[in-house]
C-alpha cells in the first residue's frame, strides 16, 4: 500500500537525528509485514501473515489468546525473529534489523518499569543509553522528560518510583518512557490488560486522543473487542495464526468477513439452517440471502445480532413463536432470552427500553419473534 | 551456537554459557570424572574387596544408621519448629527464626569442637548423662548428635514455605464440616506437608552421610566402631592408597546420586501437588 | 442470602478458634520447640564463647595474635577472597544463560550446578588430589613444571570454590527466573547495549538476592573444613585455614586457644545471620509494598 514512497532512508535518519521538532507526522513510517511464518516447536504461531500498518494510524491487533497476536507484534518490534517473511518500515527490509536500532516504542503488558529507578531515571532511560557522542547534555534531557510527563499528565510524579503509583499512573509513564526515544512506531501489548474496568475506559479514551494529537503510526494488542471498537481506526482480527479479517471497527462489526469474527465480536445467535437459491431456511421460516443465490439446497449457519430482532405481541409473516424465559432490565437496553420451537437453544433479543411499556414480557409470556438483519455462512 | 538455542534478541548467550560452561567442566566436572577414572584402575576383584571390606561396611553401616536416627529425630522436631514458628506468636520468634540457620553458617569445626565438650563425660550435658550410663561423646550416639545438629535447618526450611502456603480456609472447611482438630490435621494438614516433610528429610540425610568436619571431633574415630566413611577415606589418603580412597569415594557419591534423584522426584511430586 | 453471609461472619471468631490448638497443646509445642532448638544450637554456641574466654581475656587475645593463628585468618580471606568472586561471576553467567534464554543441555548445567551439594566435603578434597597429588593423573607433570597445587595454597582455593560453587547460582536462578526477560526487552527496545542492560537494568534488580548468596558462599568459604583439611597438608601457618588451625589446637588440648579461633568463626556466622535475615526482611517488605501498590490500583 505504501510500498511506492521509497523513502532513502539515509536521508530521513539524519533528518530524525537531528529534528528539534517534537512530535510530527514525517517522522512516523509505515509498517508492512509479508509472509511471516512463525513456529514454536510444533505450534504455529503465524501462518503466512501478511499485513500493511498505514502511516499514522492506530490499528488494533485483535483475537482471542493464544491467537499469534502478540507474537506478530514482538516481531515487528524485532524482539522475535520469524522462521520465514520480511517486516519492512517505510518500505525498507528491516527484518535483520536489531531491535535497538529499529527504533520502536514498545509498551509491555505489565509495563516492564525498572523498580529500581524513579519515574525521571525511567523516562530518561532511553536517552541516557545513547552513545556519547549521540547522547543530549543533561539539562536536555531534563526537559524533554518533564515535556513527555505533562504530555501524559504525570509531571508531579516525577521522584516516585514505579511501585509507588497506580497501575494506571505506571501504564502512562511506560507509555512516556517509550515515547523518550521519538520512536517511529508505537508497539503496545495488551496496554489496558492488567487494569480493572473503569481505569481501563479512562486511559482508552485518553489513548485515542494521544494519538490524535501525534499521529505515531501504532500497533496495539488486545483480546478485547470492545476495546479495539473504540480506539482503533482500524482492527485486524486474528485467529491460530491467521488473518480473518481487516477493516475499519464499522464493518468488521457490521459486515463480519467469517463466522469466526460473527461469533468474536459482539454477541450473537446462531441458527442451523438449510440454503436454497437465496433463502436460508429455518423451520417454517426463511430469511433472505441473496449473495446465495446460486446455492441448490445446502447446509448453513445464519447470524443474528440480538438487536436485529424484532418482537410483536402476535403472530405474523417470518415470525418465530416464541416465550419469554428471562429478562434482565439492568442497563441501558432491555435483554431478554427467549425460548423457541425451531430449536433447543435460547435466542438472545436486545430491545430498547421503550419497548418495556408496549410488550408483556414477562417471564413465560408469549411472544413473536422476526430477525431484521442477518449473515448466511455455508457449511462445509 | 545457532543449532543449540532458540533465538532471542537478549544478547550475551555465547558468553555466559561459555564460561558458565567452561567453569563448570573444570572445577566440577573433570575432577568428579578423574575419581570415577581413579577407582577403575582398580580391577573389579580389588574394587570389591576395598568397598566390602569389614571396616568399610562398618563404617556404612554407622554412617547411615546415624544419618537416618539423626535425620528422623529432624523430621519430627523440625516439624514442631516449623509449625510454632508459622503458626504462634511469641517473644523472640524472629530471632529464632534467623538462629534455625545456624548449622548452615557455623563452620563444621566449630560445631563438632563445641558439641563435643558440652557431651564430653565432665561437659555441661555429659556430667548429666554419664552416672545415667549413657555415653555421648567417643561413642556412636555422638555420630548422631553431631549428624542432627547438621542437618537440623533442612526439614525446617522445607516445611515452613509450604505451612505458610497453606490457606487457612481449608482447615476452616474441614472444621466446618465437623472435623476435630486432630482429624484435620492427620486427613488435611499432613498429606499437603508429607512431600515436604519427606524432602526435608531426604536433604537432611544426605548432607549427614557426606559430614565430615562436626563428627570427627565428637565420634572418637575408633575403626569397626565410631569410624564414619568420609573418615575411612580420609585414612586411606593418608596412606596415599588412592585408588582405595577413590572406590569409597564411588560408593558415597553413587549413594548420594540416588538420593538426589530421589530429592527430586519428591520436589517434583511436590511442586504437582501444590500446583494441582 | 444476605443473613446467611453477615451469619457466617459473626461466626468466624468461633471458626478462627476452631482451627487452632488448645492453650496447653499450643504452649506445649513452643516450649518442645524451643528447647530442642536451645539444645543443639543455643547452648553449643553459647560454649564456643565460654570455653574461649575460660583462661581468661589476656590468653584470648594472645592465641588470636599469635602468628599461626593470624597466617590461618590470612589464608582464610585469601581463599575466600578467590573463591567468592570466581563463583558470584559464574553465578550470575550461569543464572544468566539458565534464565534468558532456551537451549539444548540446559537441565544438564543445572543439574552439574546441584552437584557439589550432593558430594561429601571429604570427595570434593579427594577429587583434587587424584588430579594434581603427586601420585595424580596431573602430578607428574605438575612435579616437573615445579608447580604445587596439593598441599598448598591452590589446591585450598579450588576446594573452597568447589563447596562454594552453587551458592550464587542457587539464589540467582529462581530469582531471575521469576522477573523474566521483559525488563531486558525493554531496555533494549529504548535502545540499550548489552552491557548497559545488565549494569543498569538487571543487576540493581537482583542485587539483594546477589547479596545473599555471596552471604551464604563467603560463610561457607571461611568455615569449609573437610574438603580444604584434605588438600591442605597441614603445613602451620603456611596451608592452615582457621577451621584446620582450630583443629590441630584442640588435637594438642590448647582448648582455650582452640575456642578462642573458634569464636572468630562463630561471630562470623552470628553476623551472618544476622545480615541474612536483614536481607529476607528487606525481600519481604519490597514484596509487600509491591502487594500494596498493585492493590490500590485506584
Amino acid at each position: 500500500m505504501n510500498t511506492a514512497v521509497g523513502l532513502g532512508s539515509g536521508t530521513s535518519d539524519q533528518v530524525f537525528e537531528g529534528s528539534t521538532e517534537r512530535f510530527s507526522l514525517r517522522e512516523t513510517m509505515s509498517i508492512e509485514v509479508k509472509n511471516i511464518q512463525k513456529k514454536f516447536g510444533e505450534f504455529k504461531a503465524l501462518d503466512d501473515v501478511s499485513l500493511d500498518f498505514p502511516t499514522g494510524e492506530l490499528v488494533a491487533l485483535l483475537g482471542p489468546s493464544g491467537c499469534g497476536k502478540t507474537t506478530l507484534l514482538r516481531i515487528i518490534a524485532g524482539l522475535e525473529t520469524p522462521d520465514a517473511g520480511i517486516v519492512q518500515f517505510h518500505g525498507e527490509d528491516a527484518t535483520h534489523v536489531h531491535v535497538r536500532q529499529r527504533k520502536v516504542g514498545f509498551v509491555f503488558q505489565h509495563y516492564a518499569l525498572f523498580r529500581h529507578m524513579t519515574v525521571f531515571d525511567n523516562v530518561a532511560f532511553g536517552l541516557t543509553v545513547r552513545p556519547r557522542d549521540k547522547r543530549p547534555s543533561k539539562k536536555e534531557i531534563a526537559e524533554r522528560v518533564h515535556e513527555l510527563l505533562r504530555l501524559v499528565q504525570l509531571d508531579w510524579l516525577a521522584d516516585r518510583y514505579p511501585d509507588q503509583l497506580s497501575g494506571g499512573q505506571r501504564q502512562r509513564i511506560a507509555l512516556a518512557r517509550a515515547l523518550a526515544v521519538e520512536p517511529k512506531v508505537l508497539l503496545l501489548d495488551e496496554p489496558f490488560g492488567a487494569l480493572d474496568a473503569k481505569v481501563r475506559k479512562d486511559l482508552r479514551r485518553w489513548l485515542r486522543r494521544l494519538h490524535d494529537e501525534l499521529h505515531i503510526t501504532s500497533i496495539f494488542v488486545t483480546h478485547d473487542q470492545e476495546e479495539a471498537m473504540e480506539v482503533a481506526d482500524r482492527i485486524v482480527v486474528l485467529n491460530k495464526g491467521k488473518i480473518e479479517q481487516i477493516g475499519t471497527p464499522d464493518e468488521v462489526y457490521n459486515n463480519p468477513a467469517t463466522p469466526f469474527v460473527y461469533d468474536f465480536i459482539g454477541q450473537v445467535n446462531l441458527f442451523h439452517s438449510r440454503v436454497q437459491q437465496g433463502w436460508a431456511h429455518i423451520g417454517d421460516i426463511k430469511l433472505p440471502a441473496p449473495e446465495h443465490n446460486e446455492v441448490h439446497d445446502q447446509a448453513a449457519v445464519t447470524y443474528v445480532r440480538p438487536h436485529d430482532i424484532e418482537l410483536q405481541a402476535g403472530p405474523g409473516e417470518g415470525f418465530i413463536p416464541a416465550t419469554v424465559d428471562s429478562i434482565s432490565t439492568a442497563g441501558a437496553v432491555l435483554r431478554i432470552e427467549l425460548r423457541h420451537s425451531l430449536g433447543d437453544n435460547i435466542i438472545h433479543v436486545e430491545l430498547p427500553r421503550s419497548q418495556e411499556r408496549l410488550l408483556d414480557l414477562r417471564p413465560g409470556a408469549q411472544v413473536y419473534a422476526r430477525p431484521t438483519n442477518s449473515k448466511v455462512f455455508l457449511q462445509g | 551456537m545457532r543449532s543449540i538455542r532458540k533465538p532471542s534478541v537478549i544478547p550475551g548467550f555465547g558468553l555466559s554459557l561459555g564460561f558458565a560452561a567452561f567453569y563448570a567442566s573444570l572445577i566440577v566436572f573433570i575432577p568428579l570424572a578423574a575419581l570415577f577414572a581413579k577407582s577403575f584402575t582398580l580391577t573389579w576383584d580389588e574394587f570389591w574387596k576395598t568397598v566390602l571390606h569389614p571396616q568399610a561396611i562398618a563404617s556404612y553401616k554407622l554412617s547411615l544408621g546415624a544419618s537416618f536416627i539423626g535425620a528422623c529425630i529432624n523430621l519430627v522436631f523440625g516439624f514442631i519448629v516449623a509449625w510454632v514458628l508459622v503458626r504462634y506468636q511469641f517473644f523472640g520468634k524472629k530471632v529464632v527464626d534467623a538462629l534455625v540457620d545456624l548449622p548452615f553458617a557455623l563452620p563444621t569445626a566449630v560445631a563438632g569442637i563445641a558439641l563435643t565438650t558440652l557431651y564430653a563425660p565432665q561437659g555441661w550435658i555429659g556430667q548429666f548423662l554419664s552416672p545415667l550410663g549413657i555415653k555421648v561423646a567417643y561413642a556412636p550416639l555422638g555420630v548422631v548428635v553431631a549428624l542432627t545438629f547438621i542437618g537440623l535447618p533442612f526439614v525446617v526450611r522445607t516445611v515452613q514455605p509450604v505451612l505458610e502456603e497453606l490457606e487457612k480456609e481449608i482447615e476452616e472447611a474441614a472444621a466446618s464440616l465437623g472435623a476435630g482438630r486432630w482429624a484435620t490435621f492427620r486427613r488435611i494438614l499432613f498429606p499437603a506437608l508429607l512431600p515436604a516433610l519427606l524432602t526435608g528429610f531426604a536433604l537432611a540425610f544426605a548432607r549427614a552421610v557426606g559430614e565430615y568436619g562436626s563428627v570427627v571431633f565428637i565420634s572418637g574415630n575408633m575403626p569397626y566402631k565410631t569410624e564414619i566413611t568420609p573418615l575411612l577415606i580420609v585414612t586411606k589418603l593418608e596412606q596415599y592408597n588412592y585408588a582405595g580412597a577413590a572406590a569409597l569415594a564411588v560408593v558415597l557419591l553413587t549413594f548420594s546420586f540416588v538420593l538426589l534423584l530421589l530429592i527430586n522426584i519428591l520436589q517434583h511430586w511436590s511442586s504437582k501437588r501444590a500446583g494441582g | 442470602m444476605a443473613g446467611a453471609v453477615s451469619n457466617l461472619g459473626r461466626r468466624s471468631a468461633n471458626i478462627t478458634d476452631a482451627v487452632s490448638e488448645p492453650f496447653l497443646v499450643r504452649w506445649g509445642l513452643i516450649a518442645v520447640a524451643l528447647i530442642f532448638l536451645a539444645l543443639f544450637l543455643v547452648i553449643p554456641l553459647i560454649a564456643v564463647f565460654k570455653e574461649a574466654f575460660s583462661k581468661g581475656v589476656e590468653v584470648y587475645f594472645a592465641s588470636i595474635r599469635e602468628p599461626d593463628a593470624w597466617a590461618a585468618v590470612k589464608l582464610t580471606l585469601l581463599a575466600a577472597a578467590i573463591a567468592v568472586p570466581l563463583n558470584v561471576i559464574f553465578g550470575i553467567s550461569a543464572a544468566w544463560a539458565i534464565t534468558k534464554f532456551r537451549f539444548r543441555g540446559k537441565q544438564v548445567l543445572i543439574t552439574l550446578i546441584d552437584l557439589p551439594f550432593a558430594v561429601s566435603p571429604v570427595v570434593a578434597g579427594l577429587i583434587y588430589v587424584l588430579l594434581f597429588g603427586t601420585k595424580g593423573w596431573l602430578g607428574p607433570w605438575l612435579g616437573e613444571h615445579d608447580i604445587k597445587i596439593i598441599f598448598a595454597v591452590p589446591g585450598i582455593v579450588l576446594a573452597t570454590i568447589f563447596v562454594t560453587f552453587p551458592f550464587v547460582a542457587r539464589e540467582l536462578i529462581p530469582l531471575m527466573e521469576e522477573q523474566g526477560t521483559s525488563y531486558e526487552e525493554a531496555a533494549l527496545t529504548l535502545g540499550a547495549s548489552g552491557w548497559q542492560t545488565f549494569w543498569k537494568v538487571t543487576l540493581p534488580s537482583i542485587k539483594w538476592g546477589l547479596l545473599y548468596g555471596i552471604i551464604l558462599c563467603n560463610a561457607r568459604a571461611m568455615g569449609e573444613f573437610g574438603a580444604v583439611s584434605v588438600v591442605s597438608g597441614h603445613i602451620r601457618g603456611q596451608t592452615n585455614t582457621l577451621p584446620l588451625h582450630i583443629e590441630i589446637l584442640y588435637n594438642e588440648y590448647q582448648f582455650a586457644a582452640a575456642f578462642a579461633a573458634a569464636s572468630l568463626l562463630a561471630g562470623l556466622a552470628l553476623v551472618t545471620l544476622a545480615v541474612k535475615s536483614f536481607l529476607e526482611w528487606q525481600h519481604v517488605r519490597d514484596r509487600e509494598k509491591a502487594a500494596r501498590a498493585a492493590a490500590q490500583q485506584e
